[in-house]
C-alpha cells in the first residue's frame, strides 16, 4: 500500500480566519483611523486637507481592500455559511454589542451632539472635529452634526456597497441595483446638496419624497422654496410631482423596488450596511399583522399632519377639531423622523434584521405598497413545481415575507412590502424564483400550480 | 373516517394537508424522526449554517393545530392488517379506517470490512445530521465521501464549508455520469475540484481501518487514506423493514396500483417508498424526489376523500445545485441514444451549459439540460408535451430563460451553433418578458 504523498487541497478554500491579504487591509483602516484620532485630540497639527487625504483615503482603501480580499478566493456563488453560528449575525454578543453602540449614537446624534464633540459657536471637538477638515473643503466652515451623519452614512454605502458587489458579484441585477443606490446617495442625496449651498441656493435631495421627507411642506420649507425663486419653484414642482406622477407611474411599470432597493437612501442603508443582517426579520403572522397596523398608521398620522401644517400656513390657526399642527408635527418629528426611522431603524439592525422602519414604519413604503399590491405589473414568479420547500427564501428575505409559503404552493408573489430586493431570488437553489414585471397573475395565467 | 398515515415527510404531510382540504375525516400523523415535518432537502442548509432547523419546517406550527391534523411523535414497528391496527414502539395500539405509508427510504450500506466503525455514517434522517455535527465538533482531520450522487456532493459541500479536507470516491469514470451526459458530468467534475475537493474517479471503497473508530481506509486501487470520517452515499432505497413480515405486497418498495393503492384495501403507500407496478411511460417505478411524493400525496387525498384519482406525474422534471452550479433538467435527456442528437452549448468559465435533446428522425424536442442557467418549468414542459419541432424552439428559446433581470442571455449562442449544425439561418431575438410567456402558455 502506498501512503497517500499529496492530497490536493487548494489552501484558500480551507483559511476560516482572515489571511493576511485581509489583515494587511485593515492595517490600512486603523492607520486611517489613527490619523484622524490623532488629529481630533490634536497632537498633530497639519493641513486639514492632508489629514483629510490621508486619514479617509487609508480607511476607503483599506475596507475596499478588505472586501476584495474577503471574497477574492472564493467562488461566485451564494455566501451565506456559517451566518446562524456568527454572533454578529445570530444576535449573539457581538449583536447586541453593535446594536448598543449604534442606538446610543443616534440618540446622541440626534439629541445630545454635544457629547459628539459639537459645539454651536464651531470649536468643535471629538467625533465632529474629525469632519471638519473635509466640511471645511466643501463649505468652508465647521461640521454639523447633521454633515457628520451624511458623510458617515454616504460612506457606509459606499464601502459596504462595494463589499455587497464583491459579495454578489455572480448577480447582474444585485451589481446593478447596488450601483445604483451608490450613485444616489453619494451624488444625489450628498454631493448634490452640498453643491446647491454652496452656489447659495436652498439645499435639496431631490429622491427624498414626501411622505419619506415629512418636512417638504412644513411652513419654514414652503418658505424657503418660495424665496429662492425659480429654482426654488422647480423644487416644490419637482417635490409634487415626484409623489403625485412619478411614483404611481414608475411603481406601476416596476413595482416599489425602483425606489425601496435602487433610489431610497434608508434603503441603500438596509441593503449595504443591513445586508448581514437581513435573516433576522421576523417571519410570523403575527408581525405580517402588526406591520400591516403600524404601517398604515404611520401613513394616516403623516397625512394628518401634514394637512395639518398646510392648514396652518393658509388660515393662521394652529387648532383644527382635536388637533395641534405644531405638536403634531413635533410629536412625528420625534416619534417616527428621529426615533422610529433612526434610533429604531438603524440602531436595531443587528436585532430585529435591516429594514425595520421600511418595513413596519415608513409612509412612503406604505403609499408605494398600495400602488404595488393593487394596481403594478411587478410580481414574484415561481418556476412550476421546482420548489423544494428548503426555506433559504424566507430566510433570508429582509421584510419578513414568507417566500416559501407561496412558492412551495406554486403561486406569484404579489406583497405590498416586497421591496424587490431580488435576494430571494438569489438565494434558492433551485432557481424557482423571477421578479418580474407582468400583468397576469398565476392563477389568470392558467398555469398549473403544483400543488 | 380515520386517516393514519406513518412518516411525516413531504408526501405523508401534503396527504394530510389534501384530506383536511377535502374532508372532516380524523388525521394522525405519525414520524419517529421529529414532531414537526421539515424539509429533508435542506439539511445541508443547517450544517452550512444558512439556516436554522426552524427555518426548514414546511409550515408554521399553528398550521397543525388549526387544520386539526395530529402528529405523534413514536415508531410504528408493526401492521396488523386484519384488525386494522397499527403497533407502536412505545407500546401503544392505534386504529385506523384508511392507512397511508409514507415511510421515505433509507441510506443504503455499504458492505465491506469496518463499515460500522464510529466515524462512518450516511446523510439521510435529522439524526445523521446531529450525529454529523457532534463528530465535526470533535474534529474531523479528513473525511472520505463514498459515492457520486446527489447527496455524496452535498455532503461534500457541507463539510467543506466548515473547513475540512474532503476526498471523494467515485466508482463511475465522471462524476453523476449514468445521468448527466458527457460534457456536463467533465464540467461538473471540474467545478468539483475547484472548490478543492480531492475527486477521485474511477475509484472504490475496499475497507475502513480503525480500531473502534476510524482511522483510515484503503481503496481497491490500493491507496490508503488517513481520516477519520467516512460518509457512506451510495443511494438510498425504500424504508420498509417494518412491513417486510406482513400480508403486503413488496418487491423494492411497497408495491402499489396506479391509485397509489396496495394490494390491501384502505392501505396505500406514497412518496420514496412506494414501488409502481406500471409507471407512466420515460417515468421510474420508484422515483425518491421530492416533488413526487408532493403529487403523490394530493392524488392519495382525492382517493381517499372520495374521489378516485391516477397517479399521473406528467414529464420529467428534477433539479440540483452543484456547489455553485444549479441544474434543471426537463424532459428526456439521455446519456447516450443512438435515436437522439442534441444541440450543447457551454461557457467558456466552465460554469454554464445549455442542452437540448431531440429526435433524430422526427427533430421533435425530447428534452432540456442546463447548468448554470434557470429555465421556466411551464414553457419547457409545453414544448416537449406538444411536440414542438427543435427548430421552432430555438427560436423562440428565450421564452424559456428565467435567470433574473440583466443577466447575459446565452440563447443566441445555441441559435448560432443551430444554425451552424443544420444549415440554417435562424435569427435570434430575445423574448424574455412574462407578458409573452403568458401569450405562449395560453395558446
Ligand atoms: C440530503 C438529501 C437531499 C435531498 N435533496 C433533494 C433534492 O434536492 N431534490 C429532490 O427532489 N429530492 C431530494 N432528496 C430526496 C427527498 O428528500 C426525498 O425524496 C423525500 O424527502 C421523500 O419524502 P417522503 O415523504 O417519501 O419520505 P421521508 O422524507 O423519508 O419521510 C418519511 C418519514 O417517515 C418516518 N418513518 C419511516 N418509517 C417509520 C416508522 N416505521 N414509524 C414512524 N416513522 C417512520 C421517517 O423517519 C421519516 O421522517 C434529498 C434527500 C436527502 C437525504
Ligand atoms: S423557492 Fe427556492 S429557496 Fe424558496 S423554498 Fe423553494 S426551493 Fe427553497
Ligand atoms: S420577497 Fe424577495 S424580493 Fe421581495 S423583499 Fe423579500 S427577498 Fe426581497
Amino acid at each position: 500500500m502506498n501512503q497517500q504523498e499529496s492530497l490536493s487541497i487548494s489552501s484558500h478554500q480551507l483559511s476560516s480566519s482572515l489571511n493576511t491579504a485581509q489583515k494587511f487591509s485593515l492595517t490600512f483602516i486603523v492607520i486611517g483611523i489613527i490619523i484622524q484620532l490623532l488629529y481630533c485630540i490634536g497632537s498633530i497639527d497639519i493641513q486639514p486637507s492632508i489629514i483629510l487625504a490621508t486619514g479617509f483615503g487609508f480607511i476607503i482603501f483599506g475596507s475596499i481592500l478588505y472586501s476584495h480580499y474577503q471574497y477574492k478566493g472564493k467562488t461566485r456563488g451564494i455566501k451565506n455559511d456559517k451566518v446562524w453560528f456568527n454572533s454578529l449575525t445570530n444576535r449573539g454578543v457581538w449583536a447586541w454589542a453593535l446594536g448598543i453602540f449604534l442606538t446610543v449614537f443616534y440618540v446622541l446624534l440626534y439629541w445630545f451632539p454635544q457629547y459628539l464633540g459639537h459645539s454651536d459657536n464651531g470649536n468643535n471637538s471629538g467625533l465632529i472635529k474629525l469632519f471638519d477638515p473635509l466640511s471645511h473643503l466643501l463649505k468652508g466652515k465647521p461640521t454639523s452634526q447633521w454633515f457628520v451623519y451624511g458623510v458617515l452614512y454616504t460612506l457606509i454605502i459606499l464601502l459596504l456597497g462595494v463589499k455587497f458587489i464583491y459579495k454578489y458579484r455572480h448577480n447582474r441585477y444585485q451589481c446593478i441595483r447596488t450601483l445604483s443606490i451608490i450613485f444616489f446617495q453619494t451624488m444625489i442625496a450628498f454631493l448634490l446638496p452640498e453643491i446647491l449651498i454652496s452656489l447659495n441656493l436652498p439645499f435639496n435631495d431631490f429622491k427624498n419624497i414626501w411622505p419619506l421627507n415629512y418636512s417638504f411642506f412644513y411652513s419654514w420649507h414652503i418658505d424657503e422654496m418660495l424665496q429662492n425663486g425659480s429654482f426654488g419653484i422647480f423644487i416644490l414642482i419637482w417635490g409634487i410631482l415626484s409623489i403625485l406622477v412619478f411614483t404611481p407611474i414608475l411603481t406601476y411599470y416596476f413595482g416599489k423596488r425602483w425606489y425601496c432597493s435602487w433610489v431610497c437612501g434608508c434603503g441603500g442603508l438596509a441593503e449595504t450596511a443591513g445586508d448581514p443582517f437581513r435573516q433576522l426579520s421576523d417571519k410570523s403572522i403575527q408581525s405580517w399583522k402588526i406591520e400591516r397596523w403600524m404601517i398604515y398608521s404611520i401613513l394616516v398620522f403623516v397625512i394628518v399632519m401634514t394637512i395639518m401644517t398646510l392648514y396652518t400656513r393658509f388660515s393662521g390657526k394652529a387648532e383644527f377639531l382635536i388637533f395641534n399642527s405644531y405638536q403634531l408635527s413635533r410629536w412625528y418629528g420625534f416619534f417616527i423622523g428621529a426615533a422610529f426611522s433612526g434610533v429604531i431603524g438603524v440602531g436595531f439592525y443587528p436585532l430585529m434584521g435591516s429594514r425595520v422602519w421600511c418595513r413596519f414604519g415608513c409612509p412612503m413604503a406604505a403609499i408605494l405598497g398600495l400602488i404595488q399590491r393593487k394596481k403594478s405589473k411587478f410580481r414574484i414568479t415561481t418556476n412550476g413545481g421546482q420548489c423544494i420547500s428548503c426555506g433559504n427564501c424566507s430566510t433570508y428575505c429582509e421584510m419578513g415575507i414568507d417566500v416559501k409559503s407561496y412558492a412551495q404552493k406554486g403561486q406569484d408573489i404579489v406583497r405590498a412590502s416586497c421591496v424587490g430586493c431580488g435576494i430571494c431570488s438569489a438565494v434558492c437553489p433551485r432557481g424557482v424564483l423571477r421578479l418580474e414585471n407582468g400583468q397576469l397573475d398565476i392563477r389568470e395565467r392558467g398555469i398549473r400550480s403544483s400543488c | 373516517m380515520k386517516v393514519v398515515i406513518i412518516g411525516n415527510g413531504i408526501a405523508g404531510t401534503t396527504a394530510a394537508r389534501y384530506i383536511r382540504k377535502k374532508s372532516q375525516h380524523k388525521i394522525l400523523m405519525i414520524s419517529s424522526e421529529c414532531e414537526f415535518p421539515y424539509s429533508r432537502t435542506a439539511l445541508m442548509y443547517i450544517y452550512m449554517g444558512h439556516m436554522k432547523w426552524e427555518h426548514t419546517k414546511l409550515y408554521d406550527d399553528q398550521f397543525w393545530i388549526k387544520n386539526r391534523i395530529n402528529r405523534l411523535k413514536d415508531h410504528v414497528i408493526q401492521i396488523n392488517i386484519r384488525n386494522k391496527k397499527i403497533a407502536l414502539q412505545s407500546g401503544n395500539i392505534i386504529d385506523y379506517d384508511r392507512l397511508i405509508i409514507a415511510s421515505g427510504s433509507q441510506s443504503n450500506n455499504y458492505i465491506c470490512k469496518g463499515n460500522s466503525l464510529i466515524g462512518v455514517q450516511a446523510l439521510y434522517h435529522l439524526q445523521d445530521l446531529h450525529s454529523l455535527e457532534e463528530k465535526t465538533n470533535n474534529g474531523i482531520n479528513r473525511a472520505v465521501i463514498v459515492g457520486g450522487g446527489l447527496i455524496g456532493i452535498e455532503l461534500a459541500e457541507m463539510l467543506s464549508s466548515r473547513n475540512i479536507p474532503v476526498t471523494m470516491l467515485v466508482r463511475e469514470k465522471s462524476f453523476w455520469n449514468n445521468i448527466l451526459p458527457e460534457e456536463e458530468s467533465q464540467l461538473i467534475n471540474n467545478h468539483i475540484r475547484t472548490h478543492g475537493i480531492d475527486l477521485r474517479l474511477d475509484e472504490e471503497l475496499e475497507e475502513i481501518l480503525g480500531e473502534t473508530t476510524v482511522q483510515s481506509i484503503n481503496t481497491k486501487s490500493g491507496t490508503n487514506i488517513i481520516c477519520n470520517f467516512v460518509g457512506l452515499t451510495i443511494g438510498v432505497s425504500p424504508n420498509i423493514s417494518f412491513v417486510k413480515d406482513s400480508e403486503l405486497k413488496l418487491n423494492k418498495g411497497i408495491l402499489v396500483d396506479s391509485h397509489l393503492q396496495t394490494n390491501i384495501e384502505d392501505i396505500f403507500a406514497i412518496g420514496d417508498c412506494a414501488e409502481l407496478l406500471s409507471p407512466d411511460s420515460g417515468r421510474k417505478s420508484i422515483e425518491a424526489v421530492w416533488y413526487t411524493g408532493k403529487i403523490m400525496g394530493k392524488t392519495v387525498a382525492s382517493t381517499i376523500c372520495g374521489l378516485p384519482t391516477e397517479y399521473h406525474p406528467g414529464i420529467w422534471y428534477n433539479s440540483a445545485k452543484f456547489f455553485d452550479i444549479e441544474y434543471q433538467v426537463y424532459g428526456y435527456v439521455p446519456v447516450k441514444d443512438p435515436n437522439t442528437d442534441s444541440i450543447y452549448w457551454e461557457h467558456k468559465n466552465g460554469l454554464h451549459s445549455i442542452r437540448l435533446v431531440y429526435d433524430k428522425s422526427s427533430s421533435i424536442i425530447l428534452g432540456f439540460n442546463l447548468l448554470g442557467i434557470r429555465y421556466r418549468h411551464e414553457v419547457c414542459e409545453k414544448w416537449i408535451k406538444e411536440k414542438y419541432p427543435i427548430q421552432n424552439v430555438i427560436e423562440n428559446l428565450s421564452l424559456a430563460n428565467f435567470d433574473p433581470e440583466f443577466y447575459p442571455e446565452f440563447e443566441s449562442e445555441i441559435v448560432n451553433l443551430f444554425n451552424q449544425k443544420c444549415n440554417k439561418t435562424i435569427r435570434f431575438s430575445s423574448s424574455r418578458s412574462l407578458d409573452l410567456v403568458n401569450q405562449f402558455l395560453n395558446t
